[in-house]
């Protein structure tokens, strides 16, 4: 058993790059974590997280309990969306969402009516006994995504373990990105929470180890951290897993899932594999404790803790704010200089994007808003040429080789930066913060992974269309064939007659009654009618549309020929049935 | 005379070689038997570029014929829905110039699904039969509906249609489908402020 007393079990690794950053977390940290309000109306997307939307499964006009499903999963990769308060569920259209592109999604609108009254809830402490299975059907229905900032499905997360031993659950607790202070909030007031999540959560995967990951800038969360793990001990708790808190120093980008795997085990995680496929498994802190309310207190994911700074702020720090609650209710609330702020920032000043409006709602993976002044976030100077020098290549955390990348990608030649790995970069930004030319390196290599994307997929497509063309061309071949070969049947058939009748009349003895011959014949020429019959319904049919179309006053009467072509259709069908089934009582 | 000391040797290595063709010509003999391929693989690899749009703007019933008829010496710009991006790929393939696009066929446009306006559709099945990719739903005198992630936008449906009630749509760009554009190029001299003036 490792204790907090004893440093040192891990031995804390370095990854290749990275660069070091003035955190700006202070300003943040100020006040603890304030409610961030009920506003007069909240904006659920139905997409808040990787994967395929959620379907509304409400209409426009419900009334709606807190916790109530309001837009079920699609798929193992979706998330469920609930309401965060009790209310009135007023739209359900296309409205604009934190987006980088500006562009609008499905939303649902609800105007809460202040009651915040909850539906039937089934807390579950006893979790212990529950079989694996499910506690992960609850985790997937309380519509938790990856709360650090991927929105990932956690359901999925922990599903994909399914069949690996997981020697290591960690815990990233390190939000290395500056301004953001969210996760270091719940850390300090909230540890136990943590904890009881972590528990959960090392339970359900059945972890040999638990490692909580913090950097070491953030001292009083490694405290309380520490002394709620010390508590836990005593308890004796449901925490029976060896746990360890780490601390690693501080380097953007550690909190990457790769590059905090690479400090904690000295494991690269290998091209194209998940964690789970090493016997890992990472999650955020934020992510275990909204585990545990949802399994332990059937609280679905209703809110989250979001981060709001910068220097147009006047009273910046970290918010609890009900998922769907607009941005510039928050900002509003935060005292927002609107004539000061020049960006506006989701996310954080590295990997976030820049919000083209306000009128936003905050989703599941809104770890932070910056809304920053020109003296804090200076335009970027003009691109330059590259020059050379190779410091995005030294600190690139993926050992990349960006310079190499952005030849390709500015060259439009998206497949060899392909080759050259493209999509093993994790988007951190180091490289264009330390370009001397100003270089938007990240921007080339996103351009260039989303026209590859698109690629992919129009191939996909291609692929599919070309599988259903030539499935399609083998059956219309195989129709016809049959068609043949009934007609050929058919004829041979007419011929076998036609030899055996004149033979029939030269030896009586062997002369089929007379049934047996009007049979066959009878059914063959009622055949041959009825199919007459049905090319004509057609041709009638479609003049009859035609004539309806152009509203003709000769519509009635081809309705009447219509009809009475039809009775006469049933009528030889009849006949065929009642000449068929004589002629199949007598053959054996 | 040739002395036997310089004949034995020469003898010999001729008759090494000799001996080494036969075994590499069975060899490959029996290579060229035992591993021989089906068909021609040219027009796989030409049939893989083609957008497989099943739409036979280019005078063939469907992309494979296309793609067997350019293998036997067709020319390779008659596939507007491919457009340029095809041309150059079929010509880095084949080794041959890039032309333009042959306007004959049609022109190339941004990629389009068939709509049918259900509310107007009489049911007549004959979109169904015309389309080349099974993507359309219905039954006779039942309401028909185009399968949008499977239409290729042909156009060969609206023709058939009686009644018109199909339109070719623009596929619009949602936010899963939107990626970021490519930043501007750099300007050579940083100081040029010619814009912001």
């Amino acid at each position: 058993m490792n204790s907090p007393e004893q440093p040192g079990a891990v031995q804390v690794q370095d990854f290749p790059g990275g660069i070091v950053l003035p955190d700006n977390k202070a300003q943040s940290l100020q006040q603890p974590i304030r409610p961030g309000g009920l506003p007069p109306e909240l904006w659920l997307p139905l997409q808040q997280h990787l994967g395929q939307p959620a379907i509304t499964v409400v209409s426009e006009g419900d009334r709606v309990l807190k916790g109530q499903l309001l837009a079920a999963a699609q798929g193992p990769d979706s998330v469920p969306v609930h309401a965060p308060t009790s209310g009135l569920i007023s739209a359900i259209a296309q409205r604009a969402v934190p987006h980088p592109s500006g562009m609008s999604d499905w939303c649902i609108t609800l105007i809460p009516d202040g009651e915040d009254r909850w539906r039937e809830r089934q807390p579950l402490p006893a979790y212990l006994e529950l079989e694996r299975d499910q506690l992960l059907a609850r985790v997937h229905a309380s519509g938790i995504a990856g709360l650090g900032g991927s929105g990932f499905a956690t359901g999925r997360k922990l599903d994909s373990t399914r069949g690996h031993q997981i020697h290591q659950l960690i815990l990233n607790g390190v939000e290395c990105e500056p301004y953001i202070t969210a996760d270091q909030a719940l850390m300090q007031e909230r540890a136990e929470e943590i904890l009881e999540g972590l528990a959960l959560t090392a339970h359900l995967i059945e972890a040999k180890q638990c490692l909580i990951a913090i950097e070491d800038n953030k001292p009083a969360a490694i405290q309380a951290m520490q002394g709620a793990l010390a508590r836990h001990r005593e308890d004796n708790s449901q925490l029976q897993r060896p746990t360890e808190i780490v601390v690693i120093p501080t380097k953007y980008p550690s909190g990457g899932e790769k590059q905090l795997i690479q400090m904690l085990t000295g494991q690269e995680l290998p091209h194209g594999t998940l964690p789970a496929d090493i016997g890992i498994l990472c999650h955020n802190v934020a992510t275990v404790a909204a585990i545990y309310r949802a399994v332990v207190h059937d609280e679905p994911l209703l809110s989250r803790i979001i981060t709001l700074t910068g220097e147009a702020l006047a009273d910046p720090g970290n918010r609890e704010a009900l998922l769907g609650t607009p941005i510039n209710y928050l900002l509003q609330q935060a005292g927002q200089d609107q004539a000061a702020t020049r960006h506006l920032i989701m996310g954080g000043p590295m990997m976030g994007f820049e919000l083209p409006s306000s009128q936003v709602p905050v989703v599941k993976t809104s770890n932070c808003l910056i809304a920053a002044t020109v003296q804090e976030m200076p335009p970027a100077p003009p691109a330059q040429t590259c020059i050379r020098c190779g410091q995005c290549e030294q600190v690139c955390p993926m050992t990349l080789l960006p310079q190499q990348l952005l030849w390709f990608a500015q060259g439009s030649e998206h497949h060899k930066a392909e080759q050259h790995n493209l999509f093993d970069c994790i988007e951190c930004g180091a490289c264009a913060y330390v370009c001397p030319s100003h270089i938007p390196l990240v921007q080339h290599y996103r351009h260039s992974k989303g026209v590859l994307r698109k690629e992919q997929a129009e191939q996909a497509s291609a692929n599919r269309a070309r599988e259903r063309f030539e499935q399609r061309q083998a059956r219309l071949e195989r129709e016809k064939a049959e068609k043949e070969a009934r007609r050929q049947a058919r004829a041979e058939a007419r011929k076998a007659r036609q030899s055996e009748t004149p033979a029939a009349t030269g030896s009586p003895e062997q002369a089929p009654t007379s049934a047996e011959i009007a049979a066959p014949v009878d059914t063959q020429m009622l055949e041959q009618r009825r199919e007459q019959a049905m090319a004509k319904r057609e041709e009638l049919l479609e003049r009859l549309s035609a004539a309806r179309d152009q509203a003709l006053a000769s519509t009635p009467q081809l309705e009447r020929a219509l009809a009475k072509h039809e009775q006469r259709l049933a009528a030889l069908d009849q006949k065929l049935a009642d000449a068929r089934t004589p002629a199949q009582g007598q053959t054996p | 005379m040739i002395d036997a000391s310089v004949l034995i040797p020469l003898l010999l290595a001729i008759g090494a070689l000799l001996l080494l063709a036969l075994v590499f010509g069975g060899l490959l003999g029996y290579a060229s038997i035992r591993f021989r391929v089906e068909g021609n693989p040219l027009v796989e690899q030409v049939d893989a570029l083609l957008p497989q749009t099943q739409c036979g703007q280019c005078g063939h019933p469907g992309c494979r014929p296309y793609a067997q008829a350019i293998v036997d010496g067709e020319a390779i710009n008659k596939c507007p829905p491919g457009g340029e991006r095809t041309i150059a790929a079929l010509a880095d393939l084949l080794d041959v110039e890039a032309p333009p696009l042959d306007g004959e066929h049609g022109q190339e446009q941004p990629q389009r699904v068939a709509v049918i306006r259900e509310d107007e559709c009489i049911g007549c099945t004959k979109c169904i039969q015309a389309c080349p990719v099974d993507a359309i739903l219905g039954a006779a005198k039942q309401m028909h509906t185009v399968i949008e992630s499977e239409c290729t936008g042909c156009d060969l449906c609206v023709e058939p249609c009686p009644v018109d009630c199909i339109d070719m749509l623009p596929i619009e760009t949602t936010v899963r489908q939107w990626y970021w554009d490519k930043p501007a190029s750099g300007v050579l001299i940083a100081s040029d402020r010619r814009g912001s003036l």
